[in-house]
């Protein structure tokens, strides 16, 4: 692999990584606030601690508002009708009337689930998301963490997800919810290995694990997003990725979870009101996660399609959200596969095929025959 | 967790417990979504594969046939409504053809051909709901959509003609209670029109999609035996290979008059139900078609009588194809002028007994795509 590509970029990347030298207008305003050259001492680390958790909550029910309203918009339309009309412009306030209606239903529990476990589920899965949310670059100095090992960090936490729905599943004393439960957890283990396989390709092609390093690598035009940048694999390990997080996701094709039709709800079977709503709200918070990730691996993360444009964090949101759009056509198109299918195309083809696809980006690399 | 019951459920032939690993009950019904109405099925699963089914039915009976008894023949038609309500003009046919028999009754040339169109749309509009419903048990919520789309197309047409949309009421003996309204028959035929292309969209979004193959080809398989054995009428019989449909075998009305093919399937799997109804479509829309064009003028009912009686001892039954098979009507007189009693045959019953032999063994997801495919309406089990 040429290197000497990759030198000058981390020198960059090192330059941008100094919090004293990276001009936000937010950290500046900070730092005179608190009046500290250093910009280190505990006051601003405070302010800024607290910062980030107000920008990270209000960044994922803003999120979760745009997504559902995006979804019912689209599956409205792919279903030749309005969607949500009457409440506010174009309806853009149905979320918020949907949250409001949640919020004032009655929390039931089952007698005969476990309060513990059943109270404790519906807040795991956003703590994952926020905890994602914090390591993904939104722009050039848009970050909350940056660990040298984010792609790793992410695949951890990524699991947090299932284990709320396993727990949740089991705290229900439900039969169908249990259901759900188990097959979230097959789906979501059998899914991760094709995931991780992904992010590897990434890693082999880039040398990098942090995710600012893998963005700015792929710097400059389009062709230089790995997507196209590793002929032909770029591209199959996008579309896989595409299906394994769709699977991940829990949605349709692969929404087995909670296959209303079968399990009648699936793990949230016995979930109502808020604790319902928490589920719901980490769905669509998982959604732009996926695509975020998928758009800072595979389509430059931040950076412009072309080189004149000025890098930014609108990139990353346009890039995400028309993957948002492939995961909501899909499932407003597809039907739902039954749970031995969706094992045997993970164990007897996608992952064969994510390992021949790793082996083929890996000589593409070894013989330098990246774009 | 205690899941396992130790106590065998009604109707159950073994306990769970046994194999290698634990079985258990599980309630499916009366609340829920895929059982259509208010079926319960009680499953004895291992894990996700379904070892048996017991349906519970009776949740929604409402003694129609001890009502028919106290009520005359021609306000009982109103009831035929309440059975099969997909395929109410079908039922409503079905009494009145009972009654012309036993009370002698003619029927113009025009009400025949009226009866006819009338029929074949709705045939085509309850098959309609079924695909819509049958998508969405595999998880396609769009198609679903779409066949509520153009079913409202005919379900308009319906409220143009007799003012409901549902239970019509719109047969009586010897005609139809009004005749059609004016540019009836262009719209209808705007219609076949219309759904020749738009059977062909569903094909590319359904019939043709990989998940539903995968999911339908070798599921729920009734062999023709079965079948047979169990009494299946209609496409769950055809589809198993049983070339028998009222309209051909035992003609009533003028089926005998139009041209059309009675599709068969091969091995009696989830997908050959499937196709079966979408052809059955296509064959509605040719006879729609040829009945159309050959519209008589004249009356839309022969005379009308105060009241239709049957003579004393007078048996009459009929049989019409609905759209999930043969609804067989027998009415048995006293001479007076209510029946002294109607017994309906309705075909889903069968077809509900039939469960457990397409989806045991199968997984649970099969189960409920099976039950798609039967296309149960409850209401006309238990009546």
């Amino acid at each position: 692999m040429d290197t000497s590509t990759h030198q000058p970029v981390q020198q960059s990347v090192a330059e941008r990584l100094d919090p004293h030298t990276a001009t936000t207008p937010l950290g500046d305003w900070v730092r005179e606030l608190c009046d500290a050259p250093d910009g280190g001492n505990l006051l601003s680390m405070t302010i800024n601690v607290i910062i980030i958790i107000i920008a990270i909550c209000a960044f994922s029910s803003l999120t979760a508002m745009v997504l559902v309203w995006m979804e019912r918009k689209l599956a409205g339309r792919f279903q030749r009708r309005l969607g949500p009309t009457r409440t506010g412009p174009f309806g853009l306030l149905q979320t918020a009337a949907d949250g409001l209606k949640l919020f004032l239903k009655e929390g039931f529990r089952p007698n005969a689930s476990d309060p513990f476990t059943y109270y404790l589920a519906p807040l795991l899965p956003l703590t994952g998301a926020f905890m994602v949310l914090a390591v993904i670059p939104f722009g050039p100095s848009m970050w909350i963490a940056d660990p040298e090992l984010g792609l790793i960090f992410i695949s951890a936490i990524a699991g947090l997800g299932v284990l709320a729905l396993l727990i949740g599943s089991w705290g229900s004393n439900n039969k169908y919810s249990l259901m759900g439960g188990l097959r979230a957890g097959a789906q979501a283990i059998s899914y991760e290995v094709s995931l991780i396989l992904c992010f590897l390709l990434i890693v082999l092609a880039s040398g990098e694990t942090n995710l600012l390093n893998i963005v700015e690598g792929q710097q400059g035009n389009f062709w230089n997003w790995w997507i196209i940048k590793l002929p032909g694999a770029g591209f199959i390990a996008f579309i896989f990725f595409i299906i394994t997080s769709t699977a991940e996701l829990n949605r349709t094709p692969f929404d087995t979870t909670e296959a209303e039709s079968e399990l009648t709800g699936g793990f949230h079977t016995e979930y109502s009101g808020i604790a319902f709503s928490m589920f719901f709200l980490a769905e669509y918070v998982h959604m732009f996660i996926a695509a975020a990730i998928g758009a800072t691996l595979f389509l430059g993360g931040y950076n412009a399609p072309f080189e004149f444009l000025p890098d930014g964090w609108w990139w990353l949101m346009a890039k995400s959200y028309a993957i948002i759009f492939l995961y909501i056509w899909f499932r407003w198109t597809f039907p739902r596969l039954r749970i031995d299918q969706l094992m045997a195309l993970e164990w007897k083809f996608l992952l064969p095929l994510s390992l021949i696809n790793l082996v083929f980006a890996g000589i593409l690399i070894a013989m330098g025959w990246i774009l | 967790m205690d899941l396992v019951q130790t106590e065998i459920p009604e109707g159950f032939t073994r306990s769970a417990g046994g194999g290698h690993t634990e079985e258990y009950y599980l309630n499916m019904g009366p609340q829920h979504p895929s059982t259509h109405g208010v079926l319960r099925l009680m499953v004895r699963l291992d894990g996700e594969t379904v070892k048996e089914i017991v349906p519970h039915i009776g949740y929604i009976h409402r003694s129609i046939e001890k009502m028919a008894e106290s009520q005359s023949l021609i306000q009982n038609i109103h009831l035929t409504d309440r059975l099969d309500y997909l395929s109410c003009h079908m039922t409503n046919l079905g009494l009145c053809l009972a009654i012309e028999q036993g009370a002698d009754v003619g029927v113009p040339e025009r009400a025949e051909y009226i009866r006819i169109i009338v029929c074949e749309l709705q045939r085509i509009q309850s098959h309609l709901l079924w695909w819509g419903c049958f998508a969405m048990d595999l998880g396609a919520l769009t198609a679903f959509l779409y066949g509520f789309d153009e079913r409202e197309k005919i379900t308009d047409l319906f409220e143009e003609l007799c003012g409901a949309r549902l239970t019509m009421n719109y047969f009586r003996p010897g005609g139809c209670v009004s005749d059609l309204p004016n540019e009836f028959i262009p719209r209808i035929l705007k219609i076949c029109e219309h759904m020749k292309t738009t059977l062909d969209e569903y094909d590319n979004l359904v019939s043709k999609n990989m998940i539903i193959r995968e999911r339908t080809q070798g599921v729920g398989i009734l062999s023709k035996e079965r079948a047979l054995s169990h009494g299946c009428t209609g496409p769950v019989a055809r589809a198993s290979g049983i070339n028998y449909d009222v309209r051909k075998d035992e003609p009533y009305g003028i089926y005998n008059r139009f041209d059309f093919d009675v599709p068969l399937g091969a091995t009696g799997d989830c997908y050959d139900r499937y196709t079966v109804r979408i052809e059955e479509m296509r064959q509605s829309i040719r006879i729609l078609e040829q009945a159309c064009k050959d519209l008589p003028d004249g009356d839309f009912r022969s005379k009308e009588k105060p009241n239709y009686k049957i003579p004393k001892d007078e048996h009459s039954f009929s049989s019409v194809e609905t759209a999930r098979g043969n609804f067989s009507t027998y009415v048995v007189s006293d001479g007076g002028k209510t029946p002294y009693r109607i017994k309906y045959r309705s075909p889903n019953f069968s077809h509900i007994g039939a469960i457990n032999d397409m989806a045991s063994g199968y997984k649970l997801a099969d189960l409920v795509t099976v039950l798609a495919t039967l296309d149960p309406v409850i209401p006309d089990i238990d009546r």
